[in-house]
């Protein structure tokens, strides 16, 4: 029924035999394969659950249950420490297991939403997952005091031990679950006060990185099962355009291959034995493409395109306060320039991957996805059938950044795949050429800031018009405001728990000249707060300039009204040492962002050589996410996050030539290495009262605290991401 | 029929000589601890020991291998995960999504077999894969453990 993420030695499994045969290895990850009990939504004997959150078994192993997935980002540790927190629990003796997204269907969604994106799994599921496990403990309590006939009140919980001091009595969880999961669950319920966590906000190691250190996690791209063929896709590489034909006999003789089909009405695959295969002969399979009405778009018209939105007339507004216009038009000074971010793919390091089974009665896929439900929604839907008819079994994720929540196309893809051979379960792998040339994009968008200083280098007023892509327009429709894409203005906006600007300026407009291209956007980690804290925090640093101020005075003198954004600027200044002088040829750049409903902001230390070779030396970070709830992993996504951000400012873009993103694989679209890789020194300071994401925010603080350092070295202000393009050599 | 020594073990697989070993290693031997990233030898996430050195199994059609040369993947590394770097990792949780871990300590070990206690410059230089999660500072700070025998500080 469940799909254990850690070991579950008790339960029928499925076991790559060759694996086991290889050295008799044990393996950590355990999912139900096809006709499997376990996946026909059969309940295992013998461990009843406590309630939906909680299975204790005979043995104390306590079994916590995860609705959201896990690529990465620890938030199944995290959300195990919450449950296991409030349980009181032995956290030695936890392990976790994910519900399918069917069985959350079949439950009234007892677990709630299976998103994972937005930074959100852990600050918009505390609430009830620490509730679900003191829901338990109440439960377990009540149970051992009924069989003692003692008051519950009267008995007391230590790591999985009901005791009964009057009596000297003591039961384990294990003992009374059977009990406890028929007693009346109750309604009201007081949780612990944070500062009397013992597993909660504490530095606990992960429960999922052994299975990671010997080659025996299973992922999606490692799935095996009886029976099962591989199958490799050509999609159009052109985004809108069509196969027109294919010559299928030109293949079908090449070894192992089983079968060619085309899938929807862009796509052809071939099935067969090994993926190996199935590659040799889809990249032999000679097909003609019909582009569609993309096949001349490139960067250049895609440009042009963005440049005359930032002139355009209508616009959707994000922030306005006072009458900028009037502002501008009495400025002392204006300062104007224009910024501008590529497209970015999010370049997981498992490309795409999903197994399906399909039949006329049921299909069953087998996908690494960051949101199950809509994983089941998207089968259901490509598979012909009801949602009750399929499920989704997740596996760990071999890296997400948005790219498998919010569309499924590749999950879409292998159900029709496996459609053409009822029965036999069929996994489709994309290559990396396919993932690289078939990705939901980081947005393309350019920014014109214009502001106006007074004669004291005070700023009297602040335009910002962004002009590109909405990806809410096409992703998610229904989240779209009047027409207007509310993500768009992420960390701009007038207030709010979620992403604030932390600038008080008297006449402000955000505004977004909505201009979408053909090639498909997503989320991709930090979303629009990276570009916009570029746009905004850059800007901010020449705003300083103009006014022959230092850029952190220049900043704090505008974040009276918001001391959260302004004490974590503080710190990293502190610690960094801003108004030192730096070691020799070390240049230091500072920006600040609110995103995810957290504060982060960052200083770099970065030095550029005659030759233009930028090298970051060292990043001090700051995060406020209200609760740190493992400050081990907070550590490891933040320096994990500029990896990624600053992968991408200084070296990444994907263009567009003919249609077609340009970029195949990891030697045109470079990620940084470790021998780029930057000290990162972070500053973990809760401050209460909220819950904030972390795995996304400070991302977006990396590439403007670089930038802003590149221009403290250089004097040359880079604002076309990225850097690369940029020539930095001294002349 | 191609025979290689995977493992300490003499295997014979059948396969098209250009098949490149990593998919052998994968789909024939069924060992998938050793994962396919790119398939140009870029990102290392193929990672393999021939004879000792770390190789790029992506890239090497296994009609090039001979079976006196010893091809060890990480589920040959150790048993019961006692390498000196998979202790690091587990010591300093290294992975975060792990896609890339099995190429990454596979790299290390091999570093550390030939360079016993390389300085950081050279384990920046020498430790080329790619990680998306971006775990490159605990990387760093698990093969200094793992060369310092172990003992955290």
């Amino acid at each position: 029924m469940t799909i254990s993420t850690s070991k579950s030695p008790s339960r029928r499994a499925f076991v790559a035999g060759a694996v086991a045969a290889a050295g008799g290895l044990s393996l950590g990850f355990h999912v139900p394969f096809v006709g499997d009990a376990a996946a026909q939504g059969a309940a295992p004997a013998l461990t009843p659950e406590v309630n939906a959150w909680v299975v204790i078994k005979p043995d104390e192993t306590v079994v916590i249950r995860i609705a959201r997935s896990e690529m990465g980002q620890g938030t199944l540790t995290g959300l195990a420490q919450l449950v296991a927190e409030e349980l009181g629990c032995d956290w030695s003796k936890v392990t976790t297991e994910y519900p399918t997204p069917g069985q959350n269907v079949a439950r009234g969604r007892v677990w709630g939403d299976f998103g994972t994106g937005g930074s959100r799994g852990i600050r918009e599921s505390q609430d009830y997952v620490r509730k679900g496990g003191a829901a338990a403990r109440i439960m377990l309590v009540e149970a051992a005091a009924q069989g003692w006939g003692v008051a519950p009140d009267a008995c007391r919980v230590e790591k999985g031990v009901i005791s009964h001091a009057a009596s000297g009595r003591t039961t384990t969880f294990g003992a009374v679950a059977m009990a406890a999961a028929r007693i009346t669950p109750p309604k009201d319920i007081v949780l612990k006060d944070p500062k009397d966590w013992t597993i909660a906000g504490k530095p606990v190691k992960r429960l999922d990185t052994v299975e990671k250190t010997d080659g025996s996690q299973i992922y999606g791209i490692d799935l095996t099962m009886p029976g099962l063929l591989n199958a490799a896709i050509r999609d159009c590489p052109v985004f809108g355009g069509t196969v027109k034909s294919f010559d299928a006999k030109a293949v079908e003789g090449m070894p192992g291959v089983r079968k060619v089909v085309a899938v929807g009405d862009s796509g052809v695959a071939v099935i067969a034995d090994t993926f190996w295969r199935a590659k040799t002969a889809v990249e032999a399979l000679p097909i003609v493409w019909d582009d569609g009405p993309n096949g001349k778009v490139s960067s250049e018209s895609i440009a042009a395109m963005l440049r005359e939105g930032l002139d355009a007339e209508d616009a959707y507004v994000g922030n306005k306060g006072g009458d900028v216009g009037a502002a501008l038009k009495g400025a002392a000074k204006v300062v104007e320039a224009t910024y501008g971010v590529p497209f970015q793919n999010h370049a997981t390091m498992e490309p795409m991957n999903a197994t399906v089974r399909w039949t006329p009665e049921r299909c069953e896929a087998w996908a690494p996805t960051q949101n199950g439900e809509a994983a089941l929604a998207a089968v259901a839907e490509a598979a012909g059938l009801s949602a009750a008819k399929c499920d989704v079994y997740k596996l760990l994720l071999g890296g997400g950044f948005g790219r498998r929540g919010a569309t499924h196309d590749w999950l879409r893809q292998a159900v029709l795949i496996a459609r053409e051979m009822p029965g036999t379960p069929i996994k489709l792998i994309w290559t990396r050429e396919e993932d690289m040339t078939h990705g939901r994009y980081h947005p393309i968008t350019q920014c014109r800031m214009r502001a106006g200083l007074d004669a004291d280098g005070n700023v009297t007023g602040l335009h910002m018009r962004i002009s590109g892509q909405s990806i809410l327009v096409s992703v998610a429709p229904n989240r779209m405001v009047d027409g207007k894409d509310p993500v768009v203005f992420q960390g701009l906006n007038p207030g709010g728990a979620e992403a604030a600007i932390g600038y008080a300026i008297p006449n402000i407009l955000v505004d977004h000249a909505m201009r979408n291209p053909h090639v498909p956007p997503g989320f991709w980690r930090g979303v629009n707060m990276n570009p916009n804290a570029i746009y905004l925090e850059c800007f901010m640093d020449e705003l300083a300039q103009a006014a022959g101020q230092d850029p952190l005075a220049f900043r704090l003198k505008l974040m009276e009204k918001h001391p959260k954004h302004r004490a974590v600027l503080q710190a990293v200044a502190d610690k960094a040492g801003w108004g030192t002088e730096p070691p020799a040829g070390i240049h230091r750049g500072l920006a600040q962002m609110m995103g995810f409903g957290s504060y982060v902001a960052a200083v770099a230390e970065v030095s550029v050589g005659d030759d233009g070779t930028v090298k970051v030396h060292r990043i001090v970070a700051a995060t406020d996410p209200g609760h740190a709830l493992n400050p081990q992993q907070i550590d490891a996504q933040i320096a994990g996050s500029f990896v990624y951000g600053l992968s991408a400012a200084l070296y990444q873009e994907c263009t567009v030539k003919d249609g077609r993103i340009e970029q195949t694989n990891f030697d045109t679209y470079p990620v940084m290495r470790l021998d780029a890789m930057p000290v990162v020194e972070t500053i973990v300071m809760p401050s209460g009262g909220f819950w904030g994401g972390v795995g996304e925010p400070t991302i977006a603080v990396a590439a403007p605290a670089v930038l802003n350092a590149i221009s403290a070295a250089t004097g040359k202000r880079v604002r076309q991401m990225p850097v690369k393009n940029t020539d930095l050599r001294r002349v | 029929m191609i025979r290689l020594n995977l493992n300490g073990a003499i295997r014979e697989v059948e396969a098209e000589p250009d098949t490149p070993l990593l998919w052998v290693i994968r789909e024939q031997a069924g060992l998938t601890g050793t994962k396919y990233g790119c398939g140009i030898a870029q990102c290392g996430a193929c990672t393999v020991h021939i004879d000792g050195a770390a190789v790029r199994s992506c890239s090497m059609p296994v009609s090039s291998l001979t079976p006196d040369q010893k091809i060890v993947t990480i589920e040959g590394l150790s048993k019961d995960r006692s390498h000196p770097v998979q202790k690091a990792w587990a010591e300093l949780d290294v992975p975060q999504c792990g896609f890339c871990q099995s190429g990454m300590i596979m790299a290390s070990a091999a570093l550390l077999a030939q360079n016993p206690h390389p300085s950081e410059a050279e384990i920046r230089t020498e430790i080329t894969n790619i990680c998306r999660c971006g775990t490159y500072n605990r990387v760093l700070a698990g093969i200094k453990l793992a060369a310092d025998g172990g003992q955290a500080g």
